[in-house]
């Protein structure tokens, strides 16, 4: 077997892709070089499976009873990132409009990254933006999410350290409220000037006009943004603020209790 | 030791051994692509590959490990169906019954739970390899949607056999899942504007996925369909154009 060895002399070295270099010369069999790696790659996924399954056993518990809700009832653990955004979202929003725009997102990624480099080789210098949104979102974002959800949610879905026992009659004061009802605002007070309620949507607009704002002042000076035309660039910002709204939500409702940005009589944002 | 060569060749060369293997295996280039070329199933593979591709820290061999997890997910899955009957009189007895009567009824079962988790964490793995690789980009864009497609595919398949084991942890994780669909804008009763579009709770996107207003025996039936047929064809038929894609789009990716 020794003396079939390849003898191919080079390996492909990153470059930028202004390169055409069209056909790759360095290529090896697949019979046996990488046969031999998924073969071996599927006997230890196996054993671990194997093993795994012969020591840990799937769980099972009483038989249903819908008379019988448990607290606290927890999705899966991979839609414990959905389950965890509803504290802070309504609904119709976290659990419907969140979870399509990821999706949704998701599959546009190859139409709105231009950046013809880094295809097909590690590398952050030469992709940082995509990269940094890619981590922050899949990382920092939805796997701290889940990890939330799996180990720090207890009865009423309050939070519970993982050492902590959980108390299902622990009182916490709802003191959540809406942003027109909020400290500063309530001078406003009953009856509203002018509908109170038209803050949250100034507020909300404002947010996503920042996107044009940015646009036609980076316009002329950016080469990225001037490439990447209204359209995409228009894409790619809805998606980032909306995207950064649940960081945002988040500390809202954690360093000022806040519920609703903004109230209707339809639905809550 | 200095002798094991010559044992080798005397074993090789000795009447016997010939007159069942007839000749050795010749370890040509022709005779290297011909085992891919020529047979059925590793003919999913190109002759031959890039150099770097083999490597597994380029690869992390994940979209390969969410393939085989798949596959035992079918081997389990059908197993465990012929124990399994998807009636809420006897659904959790079934499960008791695989766990306690039924040769290998709880490897079994624990095989097939293990390996769907495993599938969920080696899908993310896999599409986290291909946007660090920035693999996605031209000309593999449209097989990153499909992929996009087919992780949402195994999630779903994963939430449909969650209630199927009928206890307490399987409805009530699918009550809480199911009961976002309830506030779907427009097609769902407690959604922003249902009330101009009418549904109510019997009649909107929540009771159409469960077959009432509850997770009851309708609900167990369909999900037990959608978990069994209609979700492992749609995901065959897509890991089918998946895998095609690749070789069409000029095979796994790597430094132009």
């Amino acid at each position: 077997m020794a003396e079939a060895k390849e003898n191919t002399t080079s390996k492909p070295t990153a470059q930028s892709a202004g390169a055409h270099e069209p056909a790759v010369t360095d290529r090896v069999h697949v019979w046996p070089y990488l046969v031999r790696n998924e073969f071996i790659c599927s006997i230890i996924v196996m054993v671990i499976l194997t093993v795994w399954s012969i020591t840990i056993d799937a769980p099972l518990e009483e038989s249903a009873n819908p008379t019988q809700t448990p607290n606290p009832s927890k999705a899966p653990w991979y839609f414990l990132g959905l389950q965890e955004m509803l504290v802070y979202f309504d609904p119709w929003f976290a659990g419907v409009v969140l979870p399509s725009l990821i999706i949704v997102g998701l599959m546009i990624i190859p139409y709105v990254d231009i950046n013809p480099k880094g295809n097909g080789y590690y590398t952050f210098r030469e992709r940082p933006f995509a990269i940094t949104m890619f981590l922050f979102g899949f990382f920092f974002m939805w796997i701290s999410l889940i990890i939330t959800g799996v180990f720090f949610r207890g009865p009423g879905w309050n939070l519970f350290w993982p050492w902590e026992t959980w108390n299902p009659h622990l009182v916490i004061a709802l003191t959540n409220v809406d942003l027109s009802a909020w400290g500063p605002l309530r001078w406003m007070g009953n009856p509203k000037i002018f509908g109170v309620e038209v803050i949250g949507f100034v507020l909300i607009a404002f947010y996503y006009s920042t996107a044009f704002v940015f646009y036609y002042l980076k316009r002329d000076i950016s080469d990225a943004i001037r490439q990447l035309g209204p359209v995409r660039y228009g894409i790619v910002a809805f998606l980032f603020l909306t995207m950064m709204s649940l960081p945002i939500k988040v500390f809202l409702r954690l360093a000022f209790n806040i519920k609703n940005v903004w109230v209707t009589p339809w639905f809550n944002i | 030791m200095p002798n094991f060569n010559e044992l080798k060749k005397r074993i090789v060369e000795s009447q016997l051994w010939r007159s069942i293997f007839r000749h050795d295996y010749p370890d040509t280039p022709r005779n290297r692509v011909l085992q891919i070329m020529a047979n059925v199933w590793l003919h999913l593979h190109p002759p031959k590959i890039r150099r770097h591709a083999i490597k597994i820290r380029f690869t992390w061999c994940m979209g390969g490990v969410t393939f085989l997890m798949f596959l035992v997910t079918v081997v389990t899955g059908v197993i465990l169906m012929f124990y399994y009957r998807p009636v809420a009189e006897y659904a959790y007895a079934d499960m008791k019954y695989l766990q306690y009567d039924v040769p290998f009824g709880m490897i079994m079962r624990n095989m097939h739970r293990w390996a769907a988790h495993g599938m969920v964490i080696t899908v993310w793995l896999h599409m986290f390899r291909v946007f660090m690789t920035g693999s996605y980009k031209a000309p593999r864009e449209f097989n990153w949607v499909v992929g996009v497609v087919l992780l949402t595919i195994t999630l779903l398949l994963s939430f449909t056999g969650y209630l199927l084991p009928w206890d307490q942890l399987s409805i009530w994780a699918v009550t809480v899942g199911t009961n976002m669909a309830r506030a779907t804008p427009l097609l769902g009763s407690e959604g922003p504007f249902a009330q101009v579009v009418g549904v109510t709770p019997r009649y909107d996107a929540r009771a159409f996925l469960l077959g009432g207003t509850l997770v009851g025996p309708p609900a167990l039936l369909r999900f037990y369909v959608l978990h069994c047929i209609f979700l492992p064809i749609l995901i065959s038929l897509l890991m089918i154009v998946h895998f095609w894609r690749i070789r069409k789009d000029g095979g796994i990716s790597g430094p132009l």
